[in-house]
C-alpha cells in the first residue's frame, strides 16, 4: 500500500468543494433564458378530476405557460413504469397500474402531479399554481396496508383488484411446513417493519433543455443513475431517443436509494421545455420531497421459526404484506422480493424456508428502495425472531447464534443466495469483547441503583450488494444488466482521467476510485479525475445503490487499469529493449526487475502518444476500457451490539453503547469505510428509535415537515465504536463487499433487542418512541 | 412565499404608527415562526413592521428580585444573562433549550408569547413567574395574557413590548421535549415564593395552551419536596393527544417533570 494506495486513510478530495460551498448542484445551474416551473398537486389522496380551469393561472404576472396531463398524453408522453417483472405464485404477471406524470383522470396520493406552471420566477409559478382550479370529485382512501387488502376497500387501480399486485413466493412450503409440525420448539413473532422518509439533504431537481436547433434534449438531474435515467426515457417514456438525450446528474447531495428513480417531473419538465420553448428549472421544497420522494420499508410480517431439540434452527417460515403505495415506482417489485426473501436465512445454516409476499396499493406516496432495501426488512424480522427465540429457549443470544452460523463456504441457501466467504464468528466475538459484554451485568445493576433500566441486544446481520450477475438477475425478472463500465484514460502527461458509470452522491467516489489508480500506478491521487454523472462524457453505466460502486464499478476501473497496464509494459518494454515479462512498476516509474534501468511513468505517457518509438504494429495512445460484470453477489456481514438505558418514568431510551464490527472483504480506504458505517448507523437508529412516515384516514400526510418526522440528531446518538474483521470476497478482483448499507441493515434489530431486553417486554413497535417504550415498560410492571 | 413589503420601525411608536398606515400588517420580531409559516404560504402579511431594532424593546434591567426583560431581547441574551442568572436561573436554562442556536439568536421572548405556541417554553415560565405582560398600551398579568391555541389576548396591533417579574426564591423548569420538534411534549415549570406559595404551570400538554395545575399547587405548597407529587392526579381528559404522545402519557409527563423540577429548583 502507498500512502495514497489502496488501504490508505486520505480524506476525500472532493470535501474542499463541498465544505466551501463550492459544490454545484442541479439547482445552482444557471443557463441563458431560463424559467421556473412549480407544480399543481393533488390535495386529495383519491379523487377524480372532472376538469381543470388554468384560465386565470394563465393571465397571471409572469406566467409562460400551463400545461396539464391531457396535454401531455396528446403529445405521446409514456406512463411511468416499474423495471423488475415479478410473477405471482400463479404464474401471472404483476398487475401494474397506470401512472401517467401528470394524471389526468384520476389522483391517488396526496401529492399527485396534476399540471405544471412554467413562469419567470419560482414565486411566479407557485403563486399561478394556486389559481389552477381543478375540479376533483373525491372517492374513498385507504392508505393502511392491511386494510388495502380487505373487503369492500377502495379499488385504486382498475388493473389491480383487491389492490393485489402481487403474491410471490420463495422456497419450499411442504418442506417448511413439515419442519415446523416436527419442531422441538417455534418461535412466533408478528413484526412491523416502519415506514421512512428518504429525506437527502438536497431535495430533488431537474432542469429540463430542449434546443430546437438540434431537437436535442438536456435534463440536468438529482440522479444516482444517469444513464438509466436516460435509457428509462428514452426506452419508456418517450421523451426522445438516446442520441437526442443528454442526462447529467452533477453534484448531488444525498440519495439513499430515493434518487434511483425517475419521477415525473424530469420527464414533464423535457416536455414543458419543448412546449414553452424555454428552459425549465423545478427544484423541489421539503413538503414536496416529504410528500413526493419514494418511501422506504412498510411491511407488516409474521414469521414462524422452528428449531429442534439441540436448538438449531430447522425451518423459516414468512409471510409479509408490503405496502407500494399509489403507483410502482421504478424497482419497487424487486426490493420487498428478491432483495429481502433471499436473505432470510442470515447468517445462519436453515434447511427449509418458505416466504410469501403479497404487494398492495394504497393512497400513499410510491414506496420503493431505500438504504439496504429489502435487507434491513429481513435483518429486522430475522434477528428480532433470534432473540425472541434465545429468550424463549433460555440461551444466551450469542449463544443460540453460534449453534446456527454458517461455518464452511460456499454455502447454499434453500433461497437462491450463495454465500462465498464471511466468519460470523470472527465478527460476533469483535463485537462482544469491544462492548465488554461479560461486563453487562455489573452495569446493569449499577445503572438498577440509579432507577435505570440497562438492556443490551444484537444483530448478525447479512447483506447481498452488487446485485448480479447480468444473466442472473435478468432470469429474475430485472429489465436491466447489473454490471459497469470503465474507461481509464492516461493523459500525454501522465496525468489520468477515469470515466465510470457509477456515480458518487456522497461516497467519496473520487477519492477511492484514484485510490485505486495510485496504486496500480504509483502517482498521486491529485494527478487521477474521477469522471461521472455525464452520459455524453461517460459512455454507458448502470449507477450506484445497493453497494454496487466498490465491487462492481471499481472493478470494471480495475480491469480497464489491467488493460492499460498491459499496455504500458509493453511500451516500456520497448523503450528500454527488455522483454514484457520482466517489467514491474514502482514509485511511478515502470522498471527492468532486478535492474536499475527504468522509465517514468509520465515518459511512457508521453511515448505513447508522441508515437515517435512504439512497437511495431501497435496504436498510439493510451486509453481502455471494460465492462465488468460480476459472477455472484457480495456478502458483507457483521455483528452489531448495542447498550441502553431506558428511563422507565419517561421511557425516554439513551443509547450508552454501539458496536459494529463488520467484514467487507478488503478496504480502500477505512476513513470513507467509517463515516459509511456512521451514516448507515445513525438512519438505522433513526429508524428504531425516531423516524416514522404517519398518513391520516384521509391520506393527508401527518408527517411532512421536520416538526413532526424526527430525524436523528448528533445527540440521539453515542460515539459509535467501529471494527472490522474481514475476509476477502472471492468474486471480485479488488476482493472488496462493499459498505454503503451495512449500518441501517444491521442497527435497528440490536436497539430493538437492546429496550426489550431492558423493558423486559418483547411487544414494541418501532419506532420505538418514549411513549411507546413508556407503554410497554408499564405494561409489564 | 407571497410577495410583502419590510419596514424597520425605530420606535414603539413609529411601529405602531407604520401599522395604522397598512394593508395587512404583521410585527416581526425574530422571524423564527412568522417567516417559515409566510414561507410556507400559510400567512400573507402585506407589510412587516421589524419591531428587533427598536433600543426600548431590548435588553434586561435586574433590580433586587425584580426582572424586566425586553420583548425584543433574544433567546440567548437571556440564557447567558448573568444579572438574571443571579435571581432566576430557571428561566436562563429555560431559555438555553429553545430551539438550536440559530433559532436562540434571532428569537425573542416577545415573538415567542405574542406567537403562544401550546408547545412553546416561555409561556410556562410567564404564569409560573406570575408575570406581568407589558405591551403598548397596558399591563396584563399571564394569568389573563394567554388565552388559547395560539391565541393571546393582544388587541389587533397591540405590540408586547416587556415583561417583568418577582424573582422567587425557588424555580425550576424541566422539558420533555418533542422528539421530531425539540418544543415541549411537556414542560413544567414550578415557582415558589418565599411566603411558600407554590405556582406550577405546564405547557405543550394542554389541549387549550399552557395551564396551571391546581393539585400539583396545592400540594407542592403544603410540602416543598419531589414526593409530594406522587400523590397528585393529573387528569387527561383536558391534554392533547397526538401522533407523538397520548394524553395519558402527557399526564404521566406532568407528574415525572414537575418532580423532576422541585429537584432541581
Ligand atoms: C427550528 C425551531 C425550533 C424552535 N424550538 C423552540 C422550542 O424548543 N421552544 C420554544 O418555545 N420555541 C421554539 N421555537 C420558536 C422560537 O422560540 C421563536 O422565537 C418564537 O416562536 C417566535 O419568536 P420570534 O421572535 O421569532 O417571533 P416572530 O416569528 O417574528 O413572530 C411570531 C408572531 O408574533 C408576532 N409578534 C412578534 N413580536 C411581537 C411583539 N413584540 N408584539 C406583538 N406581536 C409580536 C408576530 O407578528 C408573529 O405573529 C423554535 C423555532 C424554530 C424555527
Amino acid at each position: 500500500m502507498g500512502v495514497e494506495g489502496i488501504g490508505a486513510r486520505v480524506a476525500r478530495k472532493e470535501d474542499k468543494r463541498f465544505l466551501t460551498g463550492k459544490g454545484r448542484y442541479t439547482d445552482d445551474m444557471v443557463v441563458p433564458g431560463m424559467k421556473y416551473a412549480a407544480f399543481v398537486r393533488s390535495p386529495h389522496a383519491h379523487a377524480t378530476i372532472r376538469s381543470i380551469d388554468v384560465a386565470s393561472a394563465k393571465a397571471m404576472p409572469g406566467v409562460i405557460d400551463v400545461l396539464d396531463g391531457k396535454q401531455l398524453l396528446a403529445d405521446g408522453i409514456g406512463n411511468l413504469i416499474c423495471g423488475w417483472m415479478i410473477h405471482s405464485k400463479d404464474g401471472s404477471p404483476m398487475r401494474m397500474g397506470a401512472w401517467r406524470p401528470l394524471a389526468d383522470k384520476t389522483v391517488r396520493y396526496v401529492g399527485d402531479a396534476v399540471a405544471i406552471v412554467v413562469a419567470d420566477s419560482v414565486a411566479e409559478a407557485r403563486d399561478a399554481a394556486e389559481a389552477v382550479v381543478i375540479d376533483y370529485e373525491t372517492l374513498p382512501v385507504v392508505t393502511d396496508l392491511v386494510e388495502a387488502l380487505g373487503e369492500g376497500q377502495p379499488q385504486i387501480h382498475p388493473e389491480a383488484p383487491g389492490n393485489l399486485i402481487f403474491d410471490w413466493e420463495i422456497g419450499d412450503a411442504g418442506a417448511t411446513d413439515q419442519a415446523i409440525a416436527a419442531a422441538a420448539h417455534v418461535t412466533e413473532l408478528k413484526i412491523v417493519n416502519n415506514r421512512l422518509s428518504p429525506n437527502a439533504m438536497e431535495p430533488r431537481a431537474t432542469l429540463g433543455i430542449y434546443d430546437a436547433g438540434d431537437d436535442h434534449f438536456t435534463c440536468y438531474t438529482t440522479s444516482q443513475n444517469p444513464h438509466l435515467a436516460r435509457l428509462v426515457m428514452s426506452a419508456f417514456y418517450n421523451v426522445a431517443p438516446e442520441n437526442k438525450l443528454r442526462v447529467i446528474a452533477p453534484d448531488v447531495g444525498g440519495g439513499f436509494g430515493s434518487k434511483i428513480f425517475i419521477y415525473p417531473e424530469e420527464i414533464v419538465c423535457l416536455w414543458a421545455s419543448k412546449r414553452t420553448g424555454v428552459p425549465v428549472k423545478w427544484t423541489a421544497d421539503r413538503t414536496e420531497a416529504f410528500l413526493t420522494d419514494a418511501h422506504g420499508r412498510d411491511h407488516v410480517s409474521t414469521v414462524k421459526m422452528a428449531f429442534d431439540s439441540s436448538n438449531r434452527i430447522t425451518a423459516l417460515k414468512v409471510d409479509t404484506i408490503a405496502n407500494l403505495g399509489a403507483y410502482m415506482s421504478l424497482f419497487s417489485s424487486c426490493v420487498p422480493t428478491y432483495l429481502y426473501a433471499t436473505l432470510l436465512s442470515g447468517q445462519y445454516a436453515i434447511p427449509a424456508i418458505h416466504a410469501n409476499v403479497r404487494t398492495v396499493y394504497t393512497n400513499t406516496a410510491p414506496v420503493d428502495a431505500y438504504r439496504g432495501a429489502g435487507r434491513p426488512e429481513a435483518t429486522y424480522l430475522l434477528e428480532r425472531t433470534m432473540e425472541t427465540a434465545a429468550r424463549e429457549l433460555g440461551l444466551s443470544p450469542a449463544e443460540l447464534r453460534r449453534i446456527n452460523f454458517i461455518r464452511s463456504f460456499p454455502h447454499q441457501t434453500p433461497v437462491i443466495m450463495n454465500y462465498d466467504a464471511g466468519d460470523y464468528e470472527a465478527s460476533l466475538t469483535a463485537a462482544m469483547k469491544t462492548v465488554d459484554w461479560d461486563g453487562f451485568a455489573a452495569r446493569k445493576a449499577e445503572a438498577e441503583g440509579r432507577g435505570m433500566k440497562r438492556g443490551i441486544g444484537m444483530s448478525c446481520y447479512i447483506e447481498a450488494c452488487g446485485l448480479a450477475p447480468s444473466a442472473a438477475v435478468g432470469s429474475l425478472g430485472a429489465g436491466v444488466g447489473l454490471w459497469e463500465s470503465a474507461e481509464v484514460r492516461v493523459n500525454a502527461v501522465g496525468t489520468i482521467e477515469v470515466m465510470t458509470g457509477s456515480h458518487s452522491h456522497g461516497q467519496g467516489h473520487e477519492t477511492t476510485f484514484a485510490q485505486v489508480v495510485a496504486e496500480r500506478f504509483g502517482v498521486p491521487i491529485d494527478s487521477v479525475n474521477i469522471v461521472h454523472g455525464d452520459t455524453d462524457k461517460v459512455q454507458m453505466g448502470m449507477g450506484t445503490y445497493g453497494s454496487r460502486s466498490g465491487a462492481v464499478g471499481m472493478s470494471a476501473v480495475f480491469k480497464a487499469l489491467d488493460k492499460v497496464e498491459a499496455k504500458a509494459k509493453k511500451i516500456a518494454a520497448h523503450l528500454m529493449e527488455a522483454d514484457e515479462s520482466d517489467i514491474v512498476i514502482e514509485n511511478g516509474a515502470l522498471k527492468v526487475a532486478g535492474t536499475d534501468r527504468e522509465v517514468p511513468w509520465s515518459q511512457v505517457a508521453l511515448a505513447s502518444y508522441t508515437a515517435h518509438n512504439l512497437p511495431p504494429g501497435m496504436e498510439p495512445g493510451l486509453k481502455e476500457g471494460a465492462f465488468y460484470d460480476p459472477s455472484n453477489f457480495t456478502f458483507p456481514a457483521g455483528c452489531y451490539i448495542c447498550e441502553v438505558e431506558v428511563d422507565p418514568e419517561t421511557g425516554q431510551t439513551k443509547i450508552v453503547q454501539f458496536v459494529a464490527a463488520d467484514d467487507f472483504g478488503n478496504i480502500i480506504n477505512p476513513l470513507i469505510v467509517e463515516g459509511q458505517v456512521h451514516g448507515g448507523l445513525a438512519q438505522g437508529i433513526g429508524q428504531a428509535l425516531l423516524e416514522g412516515v404517519h398518513y391520516d384516514k384521509s391520506g393527508q400526510l401527518l408527517t411532512a415537515s421536520y416538526m413532526d418526522y424526527a430525524m436523528p440528531r448528533a445527540d440521539d446518538l453515542p460515539s459509535f465504536k467501529v471494527t472490522t474483521s474481514n475476509t476477502p470476497c472471492p468474486s471480485n478482483p479488488l476482493g472488496v463487499k462493499g459498505c454503503g448499507e451495512a449500518g441501517a441493515i444491521g442497527s435497528p434489530p440490536a436497539l430493538i433487542n437492546a429496550i426489550t431486553d431492558a423493558i423486559g417486554n418483547n411487544e414494541l413497535t418501532m419506532p420505538a418512541t418514549p411513549q411507546k417504550v413508556w407503554a410497554a415498560a408499564r405494561a409489564i410492571s | 412565499m407571497y410577495e410583502t413589503n419590510y419596514h424597520r420601525a425605530a420606535s414603539i411608536e413609529e411601529a405602531a404608527k407604520l401599522m395604522g398606515t397598512v394593508a395587512e400588517g404583521k410585527y416581526l420580531s425574530g422571524g423564527m415562526t412568522l417567516i417559515p409559516t409566510m414561507k410556507q404560504r400559510l400567512a400573507a402579511p402585506s407589510d412587516l413592521v421589524d419591531l428587533r431594532h427598536i433600543a426600548e424593546m431590548k435588553g434586561v434591567t435586574v433590580d433586587g428580585r425584580a426582572v424586566r426583560i425586553g420583548a425584543a431581547t433574544t433567546h440567548e441574551e437571556v440564557a447567558t444573562s448573568a444579572a438574571i442568572a443571579a435571581v432566576c436561573p430557571a428561566i436562563c436554562g429555560l431559555a438555553s433549550h429553545i430551539g438550536d442556536p440559530h433559532v436562540r439568536h434571532m428569537g425573542t421572548i416577545g415573538g415567542s408569547i405574542a406567537n403562544n405556541d401550546p408547545a412553546a417554553d416561555y409561556p410556562a415560565a410567564m404564569l409560573a413567574l406570575d408575570a406581568v405582560i407589558m405591551t403598548d398600551r397596558r399591563e396584563l398579568r399571564a394569568e389573563n395574557f394567554f388565552t388559547g391555541l395560539f391565541e393571546t389576548a393582544l388587541e389587533e396591533d397591540e405590540i408586547v413590548t416587556a415583561v417583568r417579574f418577582e424573582a422567587p426564591v425557588k424555580a425550576a423548569y424541566q422539558k420533555f421535549a418533542n422528539p421530531a420538534s425539540r418544543y415541549a411534549m411537556t414542560g413544567v415549570f414550578v415557582a415558589r415564593r418565599d411566603d411558600g406559595v407554590v405556582r406550577v404551570a405546564v405547557t405543550g400538554a394542554g389541549s387549550s395552551g399552557v395551564f396551571r395545575h391546581q393539585g400539583l399547587e396545592t400540594a407542592l405548597s403544603a410540602n416543598w419536596s419531589p414526593a409530594a407529587v406522587a400523590n397528585v392526579t393529573v387528569d387527561d381528559s383536558d391534554l392533547l393527544s397526538d401522533i407523538h404522545a397520548s394524553a395519558a402519557y402527557r399526564a404521566n409527563l406532568v407528574k415525572v417533570m414537575a418532580k423532576r423540577a422541585v429537584a432541581a429548583a
